[in-house]
């Protein structure tokens, strides 16, 4: 404790005129924000608001918004033609800079495809093998068991790459991202359910690249950030917006749009990293209805016991 | 049966402690707690043992042999998140257990030992959770053991030689992980060990009741089976469908998202706060931001963390009031609820950033905190007026369901039991 | 017990099996995802059939294949190593079968079928040209688990240094302790160059 405080006592002085900075934002222009966010159909502004009043500012700004998810609730279920677009937005944009180690080619099969197709997949990628009779590392086409490639060889090369900054593995982004929901959100959670704040989050941040920022945020951000209201840890991050309308072709039909590609790769996301969810929830049902018809039948027997016995 | 017990009288342990075994009839639902804590001791040893045989100590491959555990293993992804949602209702269990034992004045003679022995097994539990939390190797687990082995650095001379020993090194590192994995392992058993010990002074003593008067003849008793058996096994399937609905729905509400992030000694999370039912004595740690004398803040915050467990060693002592139960104590069924409001909002501090108003909210937390124990406890004993206590459990029994014998409809006998 | 009841007891028996039906029930489902963890995983079942290139063996060459954690050895044999079993008569083998997961388990121990794979209905008539030198065989030695040496041994096949067992070119035992032929595994080629083992 004797370090942790002093520092956080640091951070909070190194903090404060940047949280003045958003006290003025807060009286000042929240008029023009509250209209803003209205026309957009979020409600997160008056939370917004309400934070840069505090003596540190509080990341994100804004709070993610509230999706529908075919996964979401006791009877959540894969919408399968959304994880296969969100598979390909992820091969297509996401995967140039973030890996997913943790995810086998062979666990595809999850998405509706069949072993042909499996194999097909895999072979598009080159998997690093060996060491062959010579000692030699080789490079070989994909098979179901390999798992996705990660497109650099470690994290520092990642940071390097990347101007400092390294790009999450999305193997398990989904729940390792949630904005907190705070009191008494977290007590209605507990009822509704509410398990997608990694989803909502991701969706959020793909799709909060076009607002502009206050003149004080502006001068406070570091140079090669991009400002993003919904950033969880910052004002801005290092990833500059990842895609626009029409980049990634649907098959289906889908709109090709960067709010539509979002919620797909934020679905796909969250299969990846939970893909027994559904499997799960079905599971649970059973258990729940056999527990309470269980406890049912012994509350009958306990009365029928104690019928005799005043207690 | 009678052959095995004339070598070994374990048949007739067995029946003599949990078949005849005399329990006051008047035991409501809060007195079901202990069954459901054996409960969850068996699940956490099952489901602990076979994650063990799956799970890598390494901290090289840790993380990835948990999610190895959540995606290939069969039906690893519910034993595993039987495990850790399990540790959270066996605090949930063990709370309601605990404040069950303050409310009708469990700790007082002749059970001061059986109390004692409860703190014991408390503590252990505290140390098991801890070290299982830092299995994973997520972010949560590296950056939470660093920040509670550096409380032993708050001692003078001997505290850095302390936490190097515990660590083996330097920092929180593969060496750590190794003998938490170990002792997280042995301990549980340990757990067991005492926990027969509070079994046996349980059934030396017998239960308190909720009128705090003792058993006066068998008139106040039923035989342990059916009817505790039937009671306990039916608030154990009720507690567990709570467990269900937490395990297979939201299994990841009381976890916390960064330990989905693989521990990196080189960067902390913006917010390290600990499992929820470390909470309060989290808040009463960060609560002393001030010197007091000699004793610097860092000092001084880990001895009131400790300090909080300690003083429940001395609560049979420090309570001067000889009626049992807090139904008959007027004022202080106050302070139990002030208490129980106090420790809850202590555990909302303890997840909330350490800046204004938290901070001082914490200081007073705490102040209440020790001053119940130390303060109110000796005090109100001496000048409290409590109720007329009846003559015995029979009595109270049959005053509550209006002077009544057997053979009434079952629905009117039931009822009573749903007050806590 | 202290049952004080007026029902009937039929109906009360009945509650009371029921109770404890349902609680066995749940018992036993219960106990099943403690027993099903032990068995492979899905990364392990993954790998429980391999493809392997077998483009680059020439003739008179081997390699060997890491199939469900044992070695698999997969030999081009020459013509002289294929004429040699051929030549051999059953009544010569110490065992006549031939341990085949790909033909039923009564199948005699000739050369033709110790070679064949999955995928030839015929038996070894519809056997294409220049299969016949393929022969793929688990390289455990039948006796003690050992891994034998290959082109070795009084029969020109593999010799088990362990305890001195002697196998011929198509993997049979001839002499030495071990009781059966070395098995083969279900495989099948899916191409010309390419078998596919489990």
């Amino acid at each position: 404790m004797k370090k942790l405080l002093p520092a956080l006592l640091a951070a909070g002085l190194a903090f404060a005129p940047m949280g003045l900075a958003f006290a003025q934002d807060g009286q000042g222009p929240t008029e023009n924000t509250a209209a803003e966010e209205a026309a957009v159909g979020t409600d997160a502004s008056v939370e917004a608001a309400e934070e840069g009043h505090a003596a540190t500012p509080h990341y994100p700004i804004r709070h993610p918004e509230q999706m529908d998810w075919s996964f979401a609730g006791p009877f959540g279920h894969w919408d399968i033609a959304q994880l296969q677009r969100g598979l390909k937005v992820y091969k297509e944009v996401c995967a140039a800079c973030h890996g997913m180690r943790l995810v086998a080619f062979r666990n595809l099969d999850a998405l509706g495809y069949n072993e042909d197709q499996v194999k097909a997949f895999a072979a598009e990628y080159t998997v690093q093998d060996g060491p062959n009779g010579d000692g030699e590392m080789f490079d070989r086409p994909g098979i179901p068991s390999d798992y996705f490639p990660s497109p650099f060889p470690n994290s520092a090369a990642a940071a390097a790459a990347n101007n400092g900054a390294a790009p999450p593995d999305f193997s398990l982004l989904a729940k390792a991202r949630a904005v907190e929901r705070g009191f008494p959100t977290f007590v209605f959670d507990l009822f509704s359910q509410y398990q997608e704040a990694g989803p909502d989050y991701i969706h959020a941040l793909l799709t909060g690249y076009d607002e502009q920022p206050s003149p004080e945020v502006e001068a406070s951000l570091q140079p090669g950030t991009y400002y993003n209201p919904y950033f969880i840890s910052g004002p801005a991050l290092a990833m500059p917006p990842p895609i626009s309308d029409d980049q990634v072709e649907y098959a289906d039909g889908a709109p090709q749009t960067v709010d539509q590609y979002s919620r797909d790769v934020s679905a796909f996301m969250m299969w990846a990293a939970e893909p027994h969810l559904v499997e799960r929830k079905a599971t649970g049902f059973v258990v729940m209805l056999f527990l309470v018809v269980f406890a049912g039948l012994l509350f009958v027997v306990k009365r029928r016991v104690w019928a005799g016995t005043p207690h | 049966m009678q052959w095995l017990d004339a070598r070994l009288p374990l048949p007739r342990l067995v029946y003599d402690s949990f078949v005849a075994y005399p329990v006051p009839r008047n035991l409501n639902y809060a007195y079901t707690f202990g069954g459901i804590l054996a409960l969850f001791l068996v699940v956490q040893i099952l489901t602990g043992v076979v994650l063990a045989m799956h799970y890598a100590a390494n901290s090289a491959i840790a993380f990835d042999s948990v999610e190895k555990i959540m995606r290939d293993v069969n039906w690893g992804w519910m034993l595993r998140y039987m495990h850790a949602n399990g540790a959270s209702f066996f605090f949930i269990a063990v709370y309601l257990h605990i404040f069950r034992g303050l409310y009708y004045g469990s700790y007082k003679a002749p059970r001061e030992v059986l109390w004692i022995l409860g703190v014991i097994i408390f503590l252990l539990m505290m140390a098991t959770a801890f070290m299982g939390y830092v299995l994973p190797w997520g972010q949560m687990s590296f950056w939470g053991a660093t920040v509670i082995t550096g409380f032993f650095t708050a001692f003078p001379l001997i505290g850095d030689p302390i936490q190097q020993l515990l660590l083996g090194g330097f920092a929180v590192d593969n060496a750590t992980l190794n003998r938490f994995f170990s002792l997280h392992y042995l301990l549980p058993f340990m757990i067991a060990g005492v926990v027969i010990l509070h079994v046996w002074a349980l059934h030396v003593t017998g239960q308190t009741n909720p009128t705090g008067v003792e058993v006066k003849s068998s008139k106040d008793t039923v035989p342990f089976t059916p009817h505790a058996t039937i009671k306990d096994g039916f608030a154990m399937v009720v507690f567990l469908a709570i467990f269900a609905y937490m395990l297979f729905y939201m299994p990841n509400y009381l976890g916390h998202p960064d330990n989905y992030i693989e521990a990196n000694p080189l960067k902390t999370p913006a917010h390290i706060v600990p499992e929820w039912y470390f909470l309060p004595f989290y808040a009463m740690l960060r609560a002393i931001t001030f010197n007091i004398g000699p004793i610097d803040s860092k000092l001084g915050g880990v001895l009131v963390m400790f300090g909080s467990i300690i003083v429940l060693f001395f609560l049979p002592w420090l309570d001067t009031s000889r009626i049992r139960s807090t139904a008959y104590r007027p004022m202080y069924k106050i302070f139990f609820w002030v208490f129980v409001a106090n420790a809850i909002m202590l555990g909302w501090l303890g997840s909330k950033p350490a800046e204004a108003p938290y901070t001082w909210l914490s200081l007073v937390g705490t102040i209440y905190y020790f001053g119940h124990f130390l303060i109110v406890l000796p005090v109100l004993g001496l000048v409290e007026t409590p109720k007329r206590l009846p003559g015995s459990i029979t009595e109270a029994v049959l005053a509550k369901s209006g002077g009544g014998g057997g053979g009434r409809p079952a629905g009117a006998a039931a009822a009573p039991d749903t007050k806590g | 017990m202290s049952v004080h009841d007026t029902a009937e007891p039929n109906r009360r028996d009945f509650l009371y099996i029921a109770t404890g039906a349902v609680a066995a029930v749940g018992a036993a489902a219960a106990v099943w995802p403690f027993i099903d963890q032990m068995n492979p995983d899905a990364a392990t079942l993954a790998l429980a059939e391999i493809e392997v290139d077998v483009s680059q063996v020439a003739e008179g060459q081997s390699i060997t294949a890491k199939w469900r954690g044992k070695p698999v050895f997969i030999r081009q044999r020459t013509a002289q190593e294929v004429e040699e079993a051929k030549g051999v008569a059953l009544s010569d083998l110490k065992d006549p079968i031939a341990r085949n997961a790909n033909l039923p388990a009564d199948a005699p121990a000739t050369d033709i079928n110790r070679v064949m794979g999955a995928g030839s209905p015929g038996g070894g008539a519809d056997l294409p040209a220049g299969r016949e030198q393929w022969l793929v065989m688990i390289g455990v030695c039948t006796h003690l688990g050992c891994i034998p040496n290959g082109q070795a041994g009084d029969y020109g096949g593999w010799f088990c240094p362990c305890h001195g067992s002697h196998y011929d070119t198509a993997g049979r035992i001839r002499f030495g302790p071990a009781p059966e032929n070395m098995a083969i595994p279900p495989f099948e080629f899916t191409s010309d160059t390419v078998i596919r083992i489990g």
